[in-house]
């Protein structure tokens, strides 16, 4: 997964995340701002999970879904590619 | 300790996207229903589960029948055995005085053996069958009549019993709406009625006591029932001045509107369904301008169904497991479908969580168990995460779905009545093996495998 256009977003700890290059604003909730500083940070999925169940009182197998889940929004928001 | 968990969300912000409607798109949990718990329900009778609401009912019911008699004293509700006729449903509508409208020779029996008394059920229906009629006309029903054949078997059969039966001719006709329903009886614009009328009149063996019709269902335009009233009474005019035979009743059918929210509607149904107001002073304003009523005071029956009984039943629902959607979307698979809950084809129904759920929404689609890509219980909306053994809570479903629901793949399940004291009653007990198998036979060669 191309992370590229993540390293150039503005991200705010309550989750506004700006997008310079099209002024473009997200907003993401806490466990979505967890994953896409992880991602900035270069985790990978395995990792991710990881740090996720590390974090938060959950499973690896209940992550993994909304991981999966989560990335198809980010791509179909542009932010990430294949 | 660890934080807790919400499924992770982004969403692309947007200004200006202004809800003309008003309608509040934050999803709502229901954790209790007439303030029995659904933890409870569920940990008692399983899922998936139908509950109804006698309370809700009944208040229903009282609320029609006071608001029609505010316009027209002498209205009277007669239950539709279609819409539900489970005994225990159709006994809170007897109890409160409500009479029985049935359309085959089943649910007439449904009715007998509920304790209605024949001349307390109104026979509609296009399919009587010979020995249906025969029963009805000796036990004193009144019978709507759908078409010539069943006048001409009525006469045969009041031959044989020596007995006038009391008849009504079913109309059809145009109301400003469509679809058009023309299937039922006979056609009031091009004649067909009042022919079928000079028929009835001129083979003497029958009695027309009353005239019906059923204009179509969800109807959300009150003004239809302005339009088949005054026709009805004009006819009832013009059937008293031609042949000097006063009919005792009008009866308006069915076909008001629930809360419920059809397909193609994009306005949320609890927004746009008339209120029983607005039809009542429909209904009413025709009755009070007409000079047949001012004469002969007609009795007005309506027979709608829905409208009492669709939002007093509940469905609950289990998280069976739940995937991602090539759309983006989320897909949760439910232990109830189409095959017990087949009014999701006809509405976008409310589908509730049953308790507050932290973080944001996702759209979110709801499937059934079938094996089969039709059974879609609701289609996307914005929906709190769920897991597996979550449950959800689809309303309104108490009208249409424990008549029509199917013995398909699934067995059928509980279905729970919460009494007016608050006392949880299995109605219906679900089903298993031996409710497949009882009428089954296996020819003797091939027991052996």
């Amino acid at each position: 997964m191309n992370t590229d256009q993540l390293m150039t977003l503005a991200v705010n700890k309550n989750g506004f995340i700006f997008d310079p290059e099209n002024g473009i604003s997200y907003t993401v909730n806490e466990t979505g701002l967890f994953i896409l500083q992880q991602m900035q940070k270069g985790q990978q999925e395995q990792e991710i999970i990881a740090s996720l169940c590390e974090e938060y009182e959950v499973l690896p197998d209940q992550v993994r879904s909304d991981l999966e889940h989560y990335c198809a929004m980010l791509k179909s928001l542009n932010l990430v590619e294949d | 300790m660890k934080k807790a968990y919400t499924a992770p969300y982004i969403e692309r912000n947007s200004a200006g996207n202004l809800n003309k409607y008003a309608h509040t798109t934050v999803v709502r949990h229901q954790d209790n229903i007439d303030g029995i718990s659904i933890k409870s329900l569920v940990a008692e009778h399983g899922t998936p589960l139908f509950v109804f609401s006698e309370r809700q009912i009944r208040r229903s019911y009282r609320r029609l029948q006071d608001t029609i008699r505010i316009h027209y004293p002498l209205a009277e509700i007669t239950w539709s055995y279609k819409t539900n006729y489970l005994g225990a449903i159709c006994n809170i509508f007897h109890q409160e005085g409500a009479s029985a409208e049935v359309v085959s020779g089943m649910e007439y029996e449904m009715a007998r053996r509920n304790g209605i008394p024949g001349e307390k059920i109104y026979f509609n229906g296009p399919s009587k069958r010979y020995s249906d009629l025969q029963r009805a006309v000796s036990e004193g029903a009144m019978i709507h009549i759908d078409h010539l054949e069943e006048m001409y078997l009525l006469e045969k059969i009041a031959d044989e019993l020596s007995l006038k039966p009391k008849v009504a001719i079913r109309l059809n006709m145009d109301t400003g709406i469509v679809p058009l329903w023309t299937r039922f009886g006979f056609n009031y614009e091009n004649g067909e009625a009042y022919r079928t009328v000079q028929r009835l009149v001129s083979g003497g063996k029958l009695l027309l006591s009353g005239l019906h019709t059923h204009i179509g269902t969800f109807i959300l335009d009150p003004n239809a029932y302005y339009l088949a009233a005054s026709k009805m009474l004009a006819f009832a005019q013009t059937i008293k001045e031609n042949f000097s035979i006063v009919v005792d009743y009008i009866d308006l059918g069915g076909g008001f509107a629930s809360s419920n929210t059809l397909i193609d509607q994009y306005t949320p149904g609890e927004l746009v369904s008339p209120s029983f107001e607005q039809y009542a002073e429909a209904i009413g304003t025709a009755f009070n301008a007409s000079f047949f009523v001012k004469e002969h005071h007609p009795r007005l029956i309506l027979e709608t169904g829905r409208v009492l009984v669709d939002d007093a039943g509940y469905l609950i629902a289990s998280v069976l497991g739940k995937k991602n959607l090539p759309t983006g979307e989320r897909a949760v698979i439910l232990d109830a479908g189409v095959n017990i809950n087949i009014t999701a084809w006809w509405y976008k129904q409310r589908v509730m969580p049953t308790k507050p759920f932290p973080g944001s929404y996702q759209n979110t689609a709801f499937y059934g168990p079938l094996c089969m890509n039709i059974d879609v219980i609701r289609s996307a909306m914005p929906f709190p995460d769920l897991y597996y053994g979550d449950t959800v809570l689809i309303t309104p479903v108490g009208a249409y779905n424990v008549t029509q629901w199917m013995q398909f793949i699934e067995y059928r399940p509980n279905v729970c009545l919460i009494t007016e004291t608050g006392k949880v009653e299995v109605i219906r007990e679900k089903e298993d093996i031996t409710d497949m198998t009882a009428r089954e036979y296996i020819p003797e060669h091939l027991r052996q495998i």
